[in-house]
């Protein structure tokens, strides 16, 4: 729980406080001050709303999938075109993520590590993306490298295609998910303090030695949660990736586009067969941000001055 | 904070300072500030007037309303529920708990096609659920308040949780214990101290809902004046190479999402300030 509520402190530009935060007692819980029938009223609105809004509609998406029968299902996922897509989604993945983790650490590092003018500014700037819409996202790529953009004539000159093609796809998908693991970072490194990494720099450690041997190690659990969040989010972009795809079947389609091709076509099994791929690809990431969670938790934070 | 911090934070003996903070602005800089600068320069090309016809004509403002609309009803009722999600989860044990509690954060993770795809196949006129309500929802703009409504769905749960689990017991004992209610003791004990998580919460939900593309579309039937969202208008104008018109409205829309980041951290600060941070 500690670590979402980071990623949400993060999206709203808070420093969040020490990441391993006590659960309340369950003994707390049991002594809950209101009369059973409305403990059991109040737990069985939640349970409906969550039912209508979560429950069901991550059930219609496997049901539906299988629903012409495992034929179907196959042909679906096995579709040259439906190979092409995850091939493309495994590639923007594949190079937005390693850019993001190597952003996510420098920033961590220069934020959390030292203090200098403008901080919080750049604070803002990191979690910029997250309040973007995926669809402004694709289209500032369109004004910087379409036809009509600045870099457009100079690039059809040279043959170079960026939107409507693989790397505008890679961009935009880098866009979305720039501020993930770097938001991960920040607030647990910052509560982590800099006591260790001077100390090893006494002992004559240097920067790479520290970065590698004191500071990663330390912030493991949050790295490793960072990239499971920013590879969630670039495999299912959609907003931006579909402003710059041009929707060429087999060549600029990532899977999430190629759902809303079959589903256009009225291919709903089919649709919804490529839909259960990445649902399975959502509720793996959650099963691994609990363990992640659970494993976090179970190594608590050195206790150092926390600055807000 | 005593002043051998203080020394530290101006003297800092680790290294790398300025590799970090170059390769970090450069980065944001390529990847972020400066494609994004081109909606602000784009659309000083174009004219006053031009850009204010784009932007208040008919069919824009229509999708503003729906997309502002939708958006706020969306993220009121996720203030709600998202609340009692939150209490039900903390407060009391129930079987499935911590499988309801993880998945909370489903919406965050499924990627928004799919959720689009499943929403409208649900609430179609023939759908699971669908079938069972008076009222038309897929292709109408209550579709989109339903996309927007899952999308949200995370925000408020996810803020309010960590504060109510903080929240010290002795003052609902010590409210009970002066002869209030229970629900006098939610209103005046509860709420109050819960209220910028659940503010934050909220506009963090209806941020997110203003910029939604992906699930929206394919619920909401897209029909002019009805219940076209802007960001899909901005689509379409690029569409037909109107990057001019596009850029307009994107502008309309990047402000508004840059206030709303500017409230969030304004009630962040407020909130720090309740919990004497």
């Amino acid at each position: 729980m500690a670590a979402i509520a980071q990623a949400l402190d993060g999206l709203a530009g808070r420093d969040a406080g020490p990441a391993a935060r006590p659960l309340a007692p369950a003994r707390q819980a049991a002594a809950g001050g209101e009369p059973a029938w409305v403990r059991r009223t109040l737990v069985g609105l939640a349970l409906a709303f969550l039912a209508l809004f979560l429950f069901v509609p991550l059930a219609v998406v496997f049901v539906q999938a299988f629903a012409k029968g495992l034929d179907v299902y196959r042909a679906a996922l096995g579709e040259s075109d439906a190979l092409a897509a995850l091939r493309l989604t495994l590639l923007a993945a594949g190079i937005s993520v390693p850019l993001n983790l190597v952003f996510g650490v420098a920033a961590a590092w220069a934020i959390a590590k030292f203090d200098f003018r403008g901080k919080s500014v750049l604070l803002a700037l990191v979690d910029l993306p997250f309040s973007v819409s995926p669809v402004i996202a694709g289209l500032v790529y369109m004004l910087v490298f379409g036809l009509q953009g600045w870099c457009g004539a100079w690039l059809r000159d040279h043959d170079v295609r960026v939107v409507f093609a693989v790397p505008g796809i890679v961009l935009a998908t880098v866009f979305v998910t720039v501020p993930f693991i770097a938001r991960e970072l920040i607030p647990l490194m910052q509560a982590q303090g800099q006591e260790q990494e001077e100390a090893a720099r006494v002992l004559g450690a240097s920067g790479w030695q520290i970065l590698w041997r004191v500071t990663l190690p330390n912030v493991k659990w949050a790295l490793l949660y960072g990239v499971i969040l920013c590879n969630a989010r670039a495999m299912g972009e959609f907003g931006a990736v579909s402003v710059v795809s041009g929707h060429i079947r087999g060549r600029t389609d990532t899977l999430p586009l190629h759902i809303e091709i079959l589903y256009n076509d009225y291919q709903f099994a089919a649709a919804f067969a490529v839909a259960s791929l990445l649902a399975a690809l959502a509720l793996v990431t959650l099963v691994l941000k609990l363990i992640v969670e659970r494993r976090a938790n179970a190594s608590p934070v050195p206790e150092s001055g926390h600055e807000h | 904070m005593s002043t051998r911090a203080l020394l530290l934070r101006r003297h800092s003996v680790l290294p790398g300072f300025g590799l970090a903070l170059g390769f970090t602005l450069l980065y944001l800089g390529f990847i972020v500030l400066i494609p994004l600068s081109a909606v602000f320069l784009k659309t000083f090309t174009v004219s006053w007037d031009s850009f204010v016809a784009t932007v208040i004509s008919p069919r824009v403002v229509a999708s503003y309303r729906l997309t502002f609309g939708a958006a706020l009803l969306a993220a009121l009722v996720n203030a709600v529920f998202g609340l009692l999600v939150a209490w039900v989860l903390v407060r009391y044990r129930f079987p499935g708990r911590r499988l309801v509690d993880a998945l909370v954060d489903l919406p965050f993770a499924l990627p928004t096609a799919v959720a689009g795809i499943a929403l409208t196949t649900l609430y179609a006129s023939n759908g699971w659920i669908g079938r069972w309500l008076p009222v038309k929802v897929s292709y109408t703009p209550l579709g989109v308040w339903v996309a927007l409504t899952f999308i949200g769905l995370p925000f408020v749960v996810r803020t309010v949780q960590p504060v109510l689990q903080d929240l010290q017991r002795e003052l609902e004992e010590a409210a009970a214990t002066l002869g209030a209610t229970r629900l006098q003791t939610f209103a005046r004990v509860l709420l109050p101290a819960l209220a910028p998580a659940l503010l934050t919460g909220f506009t963090l939900a209806f941020a997110r809902a203003l910029g939604e593309y992906g699930s929206v579309i394919f619920i909401a039937g897209n029909m002019p004046m009805v219940s076209e969202i802007t960001p899909l208008l901005i689509i379409t104008k690029l569409e037909q190479y109107d990057y001019a018109g596009a850029t307009s409205i994107a502008l309309v829309m990047l402000v508004a999402a840059f206030a709303l980041l500017l409230l969030v951290n304004l009630l962040q600060a407020w909130a720090r300030k309740r919990q004497g941070h």
